[in-house]
């Protein structure tokens, strides 16, 4: 056993969604690595190879080949686009997706320094890649849960734009009618679990939300009950104990759930490299007896082909997986941040593969869209973005009776008042002061 | 009934009467419970409803919080409560504060059940009482059972109650037999959260207690009795929302209250009765209010000084003496 883990072997391939699928061929074997080809061994020096794949004039150059499933892809001959890992209308959801992401959060940085949003506020600019390409592979009752990096997951995930501006700027037509706040985005409609402040906490609120799909299955009997849930975390959080509980137990029961690890490299000020005894996180899956793969996170369709394969071993009862994704974040942990600490040539080196560049590049070139196209795309977003910024600005702030309401879902818990009635039973008490 | 066959049965009935509910913690399966408290329950529902967890409190209390999320009904049991600092962010943060930060859109129906407060010569990390610390967080609802009715009821009640709930229950109580009437032993009894329970009615002092701590209060009320001071107990049964109504009528009945817990005294839940009693009750009190509480020591394990760190009859004859000065030669 010890030996396979060590040795490294080449995956088998991943055929596309286009091909027939084996569905005995398990490509994510646990007991078998996958290689990578490039990874920042340091932030001082960037080892940037070639990329060195026959399929390397199809993509971008400046985008680097890590995951040896996309480069395995066998072309078939039925459809008009044989080498093509996407179709036009998919293509054009990922970018319409990203860009989304994008504007929203250029948006939110403007709107920050203008002191429409305060408090703490991180952005994703430069992350998109890995929230287009697991978010919109999923379906509305599968379940989302982030870290406070979470508005473009809450955007992939279906909330509309002008609820969660609204909720940043803490008026009361917000998804959380501005209770929550730019860490805690929630949506039950959108299956959105959160939103948590400490690292490491939605991992296991994922982890239960993937029990529940399997309690429901199983128990309940409710047979196409397949949901998945995706957890979404960072580095930093990687060296946190709850990771490490719940890899294990979702690997002990089996759960559906798809551990995603967007590895940006940097934790707050605090380098990866030098918080990390192995900071090579895919490996840490197969320790627990989860495949573990890493993917370019700024190709958007390497990502996409990732997340394809583990959702679907999700959905299927063969459990979970942990899908490490290389990305970056273009401006700092949070608005707050000066970011002093990043080398300008990394920041430059990662600039270089913006997802959304790079998706743009790979849909002309291959004639899935023209530039046009894409333009009305974007002036499309910036449209939906100002009316998010319209809306919220003339929203109201949320009334006064809204502070003592929603503590509980049973407004009985704030007891018996002083006349031996529940105090929720008088009607002006949510009217009162914040004495109960 | 003992408290043990009362929790047994209302956790039994209600995973019977709802398929959603189910139990997760230590030993709760195939040991049958650490305390036995699930004693015959997988037999009974299997290991999909009965889950014997690894030792990750952080983790399985977050499983179960995120279960509560997306629509199951998980009782999460510590094998006692001190282990629950190992999960309190995930009792706090992701379940007490989450109707809240969602706007009313995901509810917690969530109980954190397992025994709390001292045992017997378990030393100072097995010890402490999270009643006060609990009872502080707006979202949560904390309460604390005494006899076999109230674990009954209470417990019932918690299962089935939409936000979070901690049970704190207390392990020297799990083997004291109770009378429990017909009625408490309906499959439908339920108590109501929030009400605290006049105990023994008196008219001299009232003296508030909850968990053990009430039989004690009702042992030192029959030795007052003797001396001829009438004492009102109540069991507060409800630590958050603490029954401030019950109390304050029964203040302005008596005029003189000593309030009385195992817990740390500071910022304890004497000290919150006390502060709202005065609020509410300033000018019907004869006296100062007296606070019985545990030392202010971590516990310690030699079983002369465990017995001194804990309230003991001596220690309530002499916040007897401070609150009811009419007999000064008692002390």
């Amino acid at each position: 056993m010890s030996a396979a883990a060590t040795k490294i072997i080449q995956p088998l391939p991943l055929n596309s969604t286009t091909t027939n699928r084996s569905p005995h061929k398990a490509l994510f074997n646990p007991l078998k690595t996958i290689p990578i080809s490039s990874f920042p061994a340091s932030t001082r020096k960037l080892r940037l190879t070639k990329p060195n794949s026959p399929h390397a004039r199809r993509r971008s150059t400046s985008v680097f080949a890590v995951s040896d499933v996309v480069q395995e892809k066998k072309p078939t001959f039925n459809t008009f686009f044989p080498n093509l890992l996407i179709t036009k209308e998919e293509g054009l959801e990922l970018y319409e997706d990203m860009i989304l992401g994008r504007s929203f959060e250029d948006m939110c940085a403007q709107m920050y320094y203008r002191g429409k949003m305060f408090g703490f506020v991180h952005l994703y600019n430069g992350q998109e890649a890995v929230s287009a390409g697991f978010i919109k592979l999923l379906k509305n009752e599968d379940c989302v849960v982030s870290t406070y990096r979470d508005h473009v997951h809450a955007l992939s995930k279906g909330v509309p734009a002008r609820a969660v501006m609204s909720e940043l700027f803490g008026k009361t037509t917000g998804c959380c009618r501005g209770q929550g706040g730019s860490m805690h985005m929630f949506s039950k409609e959108h299956n959105v679990l959160g939103g948590f402040a400490f690292i490491g906490e939605g991992i296991p609120v994922a982890t239960g939300a993937a029990f529940t799909s399997k309690y429901r299955r199983e128990v309940l009997k409710e047979g196409d009950c397949d949901h998945v849930t995706l957890a979404f975390f960072g580095d930093g959080t990687c060296n946190n104990g709850q990771f490490f509980e719940c890899l294990n137990m979702a690997a002990l029961w089996k759960l559906p759930i798809v551990f995603v690890v967007e590895n940006n490299l940097w934790a707050i000020g605090m380098s990866h490299l030098r918080a990390t005894s192995d900071p090579q996180i895919w490996k840490k899956g197969p320790a627990f007896g989860i495949p573990g793969v890493h993917v370019d996170g700024m190709d958007v369709l390497k990502v996409r082909e990732a997340a394809k394969e583990a959702i679907t071993r999700a959905r299927r009862g063969e459990g979970p997986t942990l899908v490490e994704c290389e990305t970056y974040r273009f401006r700092g942990h949070s608005l707050a941040d000066p970011d002093e600490l990043r080398d300008a040539s990394e920041k430059a080196h990662y600039a270089a593969r913006d997802p959304i560049t790079a998706l743009k590049k790979y849909m002309v070139e291959n004639n899935l869209a023209s530039e046009a196209e894409l333009k009305v795309i974007e002036k499309k977003i910036d449209e939906v973005v100002e009316e998010a910024v319209e809306f919220a600005d003339s929203s109201p702030l949320p009334g006064r009776s809204q502070l003592l309401e929603n503590v509980f879902a049973d407004p009985r818990g704030f007891g018996i008042g002083p006349d031996g009635k529940y105090r929720c039973e008088d009607p002006k008490f949510t009217e009162g002061t914040a004495h109960v | 009934m003992t408290v043990r066959d009362a929790l047994n049965s209302a956790l039994d009935e209600e995973m019977s009467a709802d398929p959603k509910v189910f139990l997760m913690g230590e030993e709760v399966g195939e040991y049958q419970g650490a305390y036995k408290i699930s004693k015959g329950l997988l037999e009974k529902y299997g290991p999909d409803r009965v889950l014997d967890t690894p030792i990750t409190e952080a983790g399985f209390a977050g499983i179960g919080v995120g279960a509560a999320y997306y629509g199951l009904r998980p009782i999460v049991e510590f094998m006692t409560f001190n282990f629950s600092m190992q999960a309190i962010d995930h009792i706090i943060n992701s379940a007490a504060k989450s109707n809240y930060m969602s706007a009313g859109q995901i509810n917690v129906p969530i109980v954190f059940r397992g025994p709390n407060g001292a045992a017997a010569g378990v030393g100072a990390q097995h010890s402490q009482c999270y009643a006060a610390w609990f009872g502080a967080c707006p979202g949560l609802k904390v309460l604390a059972p005494y006899s076999s009715e109230d674990a009954r009821g209470l417990l019932k009640a918690a299962i089935r109650d939409p936000d979070p709930v901690v049970f704190l229950e207390n392990e020297l109580l799990y083997g004291e037999s109770f009378p429990i009437s017909a009625e408490a032993l309906d499959s439908s009894f339920c108590l109501p959260i929030g009400k605290a329970k006049i105990e023994r009615e008196g008219k001299d002092v009232t003296i508030t207690a909850f968990s053990k701590m009430v039989g004690y209060a009702l042992k030192a009320s029959e030795i007052l009795a003797k001396e001829g001071i009438s004492a009102e107990v109540i069991n507060l049964r409800s630590i958050r929302p603490l029954d401030t109504a019950t109390i304050n009528a029964s203040v302005r009945k008596t005029n003189r209250l000593v309030t009385v817990e195992e817990g740390f005294p500071q910022h304890g839940v004497g000290a919150e009765i006390c502060a709202s009693v005065i609020e509410e009750s300033f000018i019907y009190l004869d006296a100062p209010v007296e606070r019985i509480a545990g030392a202010d020591v971590p516990m310690p394990y030699a079983a002369n000084l465990e017995r001194m760190a804990v309230p003991q009859h001596s220690s309530f004859e002499l916040g007897f003496c401070v609150v009811v000065p009419t007999k000064p030669n008692q002390c």
